[in-house]
């Protein structure tokens, strides 16, 4: 039986060049070179960005929403559930569905980016223990386990 | 930072691991089933934060003024419905009383919400996510003192911004964010903190501060045109003023507050008008980050350029989740499996909307399904895997450098005595002084670092 152990994590940091609205820097990271194809990761990380723009979008439904929320003193948000909520839902399935087809089957796990605070996206590597010798990056654990 | 505020989580120190699954029949039995009650975040929350009903209601350590704040209006509003109320309606007309109780009730209303708001606090970094950001960064290997403030320009709409790193929360703030030392919080857009809320005013509770402020000045105007208007009629023919102020004390009392209040408020409004407007927090205002004043060409970077829809953009935009899970559930040492980062939430999918995402990463990897990804868990405690558990409780974050997060706070102390020179707060033109003389510290919290290292260097971009 085969077991795994995780071996780094990478987190792909917030790219701030278009002010404070929610988008991750698409970079492929050097860590993740031989585990996934470019182009996959970096239409995960493209849809991510589409998704919290879609969410952050301020138009003519925003607006409307924020005056009618300010109308009512707000007290709209404590039973509506909000647009902003609705997509961080599809976000989460989008996810889990890519981790599924995905990043699991070679050896990776996304963690949703609100789990994290909406800082980074981490992305987990992990060791198949049972078949491979070499464990890589471990020197980043032990880096985690110093502290 | 008193250790009695929260308790830290030691997966390796709890006494009793007990081989159950994470709780996941939860909800409202958890206190009966096992022999540890599962725990919620808020309950381990290491800002200075109060929460109240099971962790729905977050409100800043002192409740500042608060109180005062809610007693003034309610009194105030009180004292105009007995005693203003029943003469102007008999000699005027009955709008009054409805008019005064729609804007008392919107004021109630949104001065709770922005007390009781998470302002946008973002939680602190994991251990690894630190970990990442400390490789890369160049450590020059000082851990005598506090080794010297990071930075980290980035290229905001062809304006360069620094981002500086917070040392309590162990990561770079992103922009417009600021720490907040009477919460020990980051906070996202942070504006101010505001004791007569008693809470921080930043991204998630602006347009509830704002409304609220707006909807004051316009009760306080009405209540003072109201008094004055009854107490005229009650002096006419000859009777006096005097005589008015007799036969209507509460009256009296109501022109005093509102009289002192009016100016105040209504400067406030106007000051945060044109922040709206401009897309600007008081905090950048205060600072100057944005004016030029050293010289260079910088423009806000933020701002839409547009009057409206910098204020639609502001007050009208979509409404931010709340980054910090008050109401979830904490990992049981014995979930510490290998991929662990979301088993931490075991089910709080049917209690937090936020959480979905977990539920369904768990699933994966219980699963089974996928061969090489076998999360079998290895309770021999390898020294990585119970490292792993740590990530998903943010309150760790602050144990491993108390001393560090202590010092934080204390300096942030001694510079905001140090600090309070009253060269900037005239620019909070019609504001109270004790607000003012508050204000003076957060600038001095913004930068954390810049009274206790020497080196000019420190302000030098590491990126």
């Amino acid at each position: 039986m085969h077991s795994a152990s995780l071996a780094n994590k990478v987190f792909i940091q917030r790219d701030y060049s278009e002010g404070t609205t929610c988008k991750f820097q698409t970079k492929f990271p050097s860590e993740l070179e031989s585990r996934i194809e470019r182009t996959l990761f970096e239409d995960t990380v493209k849809t991510l960005n589409n998704y919290y723009a879609e969410a952050e979008k301020i138009g003519g439904q925003s607006y409307l929403e924020g005056c009618l929320a300010c109308a009512t003193a707000y007290l709209i948000f404590l039973c509506m559930e909000t647009r902003y909520e609705k997509v961080l839902k599809k976000i989460a399935k989008y996810i889990q569905e890519q981790n599924e087809k995905i990043y699991a089957p070679r050896g990776l796990l996304i963690t949703d980016p609100i789990e994290r605070g909406m800082r980074v996206i981490e992305i987990s590597i992990y060791e198949d223990r049972g078949s491979s010798g070499s464990s890589s990056g471990s020197s980043s654990v032990s880096g985690s386990t110093a502290r | 930072m008193k250790n009695c505020e929260y308790q830290q989580i030691d997966p390796q120190a709890l006494p009793t691991p007990t081989p159950t699954p994470p709780p996941h029949h939860g909800n409202d039995s958890d206190k009966k089933e096992e022999p540890k009650r599962p725990r919620r975040k808020w309950e381990v929350f290491p800002g200075k934060n109060r929460f109240y009903c099971e962790g729905r209601i977050i409100v800043a350590r002192q409740s500042g003024v608060l109180p005062l704040t809610l007693g003034l209006i309610l009194v105030t509003s009180g004292l105009f419905f007995i005693f203003d109320c029943p003469f102007l309606v008999k000699h005027l007309t009955s709008c009054i009383p409805v008019i005064g109780g729609v804007l008392f009730v919107f004021v109630v209303i949104t001065l709770l919400q922005t007390s009781f708001t998470d302002p946008g606090i973002l939680p602190r970094a994991t251990p690894d996510e630190a970990a990442d950001i400390e490789k890369q960064i160049d450590n020059t290997g000082n851990t005598s003192y506090r080794p010297p403030p990071r930075t980290k320009e980035v290229l905001i709409n062809q304006q360069v911004v620094k981002l500086k790193y917070c040392f309590t929360c162990k990561m770079f703030r992103p922009p417009r964010t600021s720490h907040c030392s009477l919460c020990d919080n980051c906070v996202e857009r942070f504006d101010h903190h505001c004791p007569w809320v008693g809470n921080c005013v930043g991204k998630r509770n602006y347009r509830f501060f704002y409304t609220f402020i707006v909807s004051l000045s316009f009760l306080t105007a009405f209540i003072f045109g109201c008094v004055t208007t009854h107490l005229a009629l009650r002096a006419q023919g000859g009777k006096g003023l005097v005589f008015a102020l007799q036969e209507s004390p509460g009256s009296a009392v109501e022109l005093v507050i509102c009289f002192f209040s009016v100016w105040s408020i209504l400067g406030l409004s106007g000051f945060h008008t044109y922040l709206v407007a401009s897309n600007l927090t008081t905090n950048e205002d205060i600072k100057g980050s944005w004016s030029g004043k050293s010289g260079e060409d910088v423009t806000n970077p933020y701002s839409h350029k547009n009057i409206f829809i910098n204020c639609c953009s502001v007050l009208c935009g979509p409404m931010p989740p709340s980054l910090i899970d008050r109401r979830g559930f904490l990992p049981t040492d014995d979930s510490a499996q290998t991929g662990g980062t979301d088993i931490e939430v075991p089910t709080l999918a049917t209690k937090s909307e936020i959480n979905v995402c977990t539920q369904g990463t768990k699933g994966l990897l219980e699963s089974a399904t996928l061969p090489p990804l076998l999360s079998t868990s290895c309770p021999q405690g390898k020294p990585q895997t119970a490292h792993t558990c740590p990530d998903s409780s943010p309150a760790v974050n602050s144990d491993p450098s108390p001393e560090l997060s202590m010092g934080c706070g204390a300096r942030h102390a001694a510079s905001s005595q140090g600090d309070a020179s009253p060269s900037r707060h005239t620019k909070a033109c019609s504001k109270k002084s004790k607000r003012a003389a508050l204000h003076i510290p957060n600038t001095a919290f913004d930068i954390p670092v810049s009274p206790t290292s020497p080196d000019a260097a420190s302000f030098a971009p590491l990126h």
